[in-house]
């Protein structure tokens, strides 16, 4: 069989390094696991600068609940969560891990079990008591991280002093729970790869801009777990410059990995529907609609150039700042990358994404001038959304943005 | 020529024959939806109330939640755009229309040019739909269409939830039990169905005039309480119900006539 040029088999091509890369984060912890080293859980938000720089391998409850849900396994954990009486209103990547950690076993995406538990409540409440939670059904210690909600435009000082000295002394507790030390050149080295990782790929992502795009904006969420669980690492950065490098390619030899005529450009709003990925993506692409844009993209490209910077950058994460800041920024990447509407994934599971969003929305579609539509759904239970409702709000999506380009 | 629309919805099947894009000829409709034989018999009543056959027609676009499995379609439409069409058709410079059909709920703009410019609707849950009343007119033992005669009657409407069905029910079946009339129950239904829908409206930079299509618009009683609610008269038309199979044989038109 052919292996065609720049596709997951290819192993010169990007998309397979950066598979292979998501695939060994898992391994790698497994390793060190059955080594004796101890591992921890990480939150995706959480400065993995500090566990990278001292060596201790980690792992991502988000991304595996991600990986578990495209797998269609989500309803079973979410179910067995349940029947332990948590709520079926608590996000469901919460669901997920919760349930994990008590089956210890889904062959749809194994992990090592945490000997802590590493959380910054700069993402929502609810990671904060599922963090709680697990750290004390499964009686391991757990650093957590306060960086308050920014409603203000800037980081002060203040906050910088206030969130560095818990950056300290969790450094310190991980020394203690590991043995492992710290050191200021190894961090240099892994804060110079994380921010060559985040360039390369807020450079690819921003390709999106040509027309027609040198790629679907599905890959997007793919390779983005990457940046969660490996950024620090030079092989990432490698990867991702690897990645850039495609798309540029693509762009001069016009072609795209969106296979099919870019009639329509979107932003997406929210997190991928991972138990329908397939629906979700196959509705955008028969109607010749590519994603070329969300605010995820944006989300894990930290660029800092010191100890300092790092914090600000992690005061700054989406799920932190004001909705004034967070609707500034999609904006702008709504016009620099040129999108005719906005699609909006009302996602059941996440309160904080979803909450603010109607409003927000609303303003991001006064901005740009562009149509907005939402639809229900989930990032990981499968039970919260319909094909048929999802199917119709996109094809009237669809049929507004015709009629805005028959009348331009 | 002649254009067909047919709107297969979950509970009704509905068909308009348009002649030159411009007056109806025929239209039908049939109380089962989606998965009966509801459209089909529609289908064949158009044409037999016409006396032609499919051959005749010059171009037949579905809408509606069955329209992908409905095979003899040239093209397919969303309802949000074939209600639009529907509506402006009927009613000339409509600017906003709120659709309630039997499983779900929305809200479309509409711009000077009678195109849809914007449209919300309903969430995953049944309240504000046709449903919702369906459900309500089970437990009172009262048919739906008798709804808007009942809460004429109503002198002071209970209050029910209009966030989930399921609450509702239990706060009807509450009300009754302490002894509440059952017209007054009938009128807190019809409300929190308008209430529901119109705070969707809101969302929208609504602007008049407003009418209302779908099954539902047939109840005055909920057509009032939502006229209340947005305080701006509600537009009316027997034909309500037949808007989206109507805008399918509009756009069907349109389409013949740009090749
Ligand atoms: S998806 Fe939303 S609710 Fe779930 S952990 Fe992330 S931010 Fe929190």
């Amino acid at each position: 069989m052919e292996v065609r040029k720049g596709s997951s088999q290819d192993p010169n091509s990007a998309k397979y390094k950066l598979n292979q890369i998501a695939a060994k984060a898992y391994s790698d912890a497994q390793a060190a696991k059955e080594r004796g080293e101890k591992v921890g859980w990480c939150a995706s938000n959480f400065p993995v600068e500090l566990p990278e720089t001292l060596g201790i391998p980690v792992c991502y409850p988000e991304n595996q609940a991600a990986g578990i849900a495209a797998r269609g396994q989500g309803e079973k954990l979410c179910s067995i969560a349940e029947d332990e009486g948590y709520s079926n209103d608590i996000c469901a990547y919460a669901r997920i891990s919760l349930a994990y950690a008590k089956i210890k076993d889904e062959p749809a995406q194994n992990m090592p079990m945490p000997d802590f538990m590493l959380c910054c409540n700069n993402i929502c409440s609810c990671m904060t008591k599922w963090y709680e939670n697990l750290s004390k059904e499964l009686d391991i210690p757990l650093i957590m991280i306060d960086i308050p909600f920014n409603p203000d435009n800037e980081v002060s000082r203040d906050e910088i002093e206030y969130v560095k000295a818990q950056f300290l002394e969790a450094v310190r507790q991980l020394e203690e729970i590991t043995g492992k030390k710290w050191s200021d050149e190894r961090f240099r080295e892994v804060m110079a790869n994380s921010c060559r990782t985040s360039r390369a790929w807020l450079e690819a992502t921003a390709l999106a801009a040509a027309r027609p795009s040198p790629f679907n904006g599905f890959d997007l969420l793919n390779h983005m777990a990457v940046m969660v669980t490996a950024r620090g690492k030079p092989e990432a950065a490698e990867a991702m410059e690897l990645l850039a490098r495609e798309y540029r390619e693509n762009i001069e030899n016009g072609t795209s990995t969106f296979r099919a005529e870019e009639k329509y450009r979107i932003m997406f709003e929210g997190i991928a529907c991972w138990p329908w990925l397939r629906v979700t993506s196959t509705g955008l692409k028969s109607r010749g609609i590519n994603m070329v844009s969300t605010i995820y993209a944006d989300a894990f490209g930290f660029i800092y150039d010191d100890f300092d910077g790092m914090i600000e950058a992690y005061c700054k994460v989406p799920n932190a700042i004001n909705l004034e800041t967070a609707r500034d920024k999609r904006v702008r990447l709504c016009n620099n990358i040129g999108v005719d509407g906005l699609l909006v994934h009302t996602n059941r599971s996440c309160k904080l994404w979803s909450g603010f969003m109607p409003e927000m929305s609303r303003q991001i579609g006064e901005a740009c001038g562009i149509p907005v539509v939402s639809f229900d759904g989930d990032q990981a239970d499968p039970r919260n959304f319909s094909e048929a409702q999802y199917d119709t709000r996109v094809q009237g999506l669809t049929e507004i943005m015709a009629s805005r380009k028959a009348g331009e | 020529m002649l254009t067909l629309g047919i709107d297969i919805g979950s509970t009704t099947a509905k068909c308009a024959v348009l002649e030159d894009g411009r007056d109806f000829r025929a239209v039908s409709l049939r109380d089962s939806g989606v998965g009966t034989d509801g459209p089909q018999a529609a289908f064949e009543g158009v044409l037999a109330e016409l006396g032609v056959s499919r051959r005749d027609i010059d171009c037949v676009c579905a809408t509606g939640y069955g329209r992908a499995a409905w095979q003899d379609a040239d093209l397919r439409a969303s309802e949000l755009t074939c209600h639009c069409l529907g509506g402006v058709y009927v009613f000339p410079g409509l600017r906003t229309l709120i659709d309630i059909g039997g499983q779900d709920a929305k809200v479309i703009s509409i711009d000077a040019g009678g195109s849809m410019a914007e449209f919300v609707m309903n969430d995953k849950c049944a309240a504000g739909t046709g449903r919702f009343l369906d459900v309500m007119a089970a437990l009172l033992r009262c048919p739906v269409d008798s709804f808007a005669e009942a809460a004429a009657r109503s002198k002071s409407p209970a209050s029910i939830s209009n966030t989930c069905t399921v609450f509702a029910e239990s706060e009807v079946i509450s009300q009754l039990a302490a002894g509440a009339a059952v017209e007054d129950v009938i009128a807190g239904v019809c409300r929190s169905v308008a209430t529901r829908v119109g705070s969707l409206a809101r969302r929208l930079d609504m602007r008049e005039p407003v009418c209302m299509s779908g099954g539902v618009a047939r109840n005055a009683a909920v057509r009032e309480a939502l006229s209340e609610y947005l305080q701006v008269p509600v537009l009316f038309d027997e034909r309500a119900q037949l808007f989206g199979a109507m805008g399918a044989a509009i756009y069907a038109a349109k389409r013949k006539s740009k090749e």
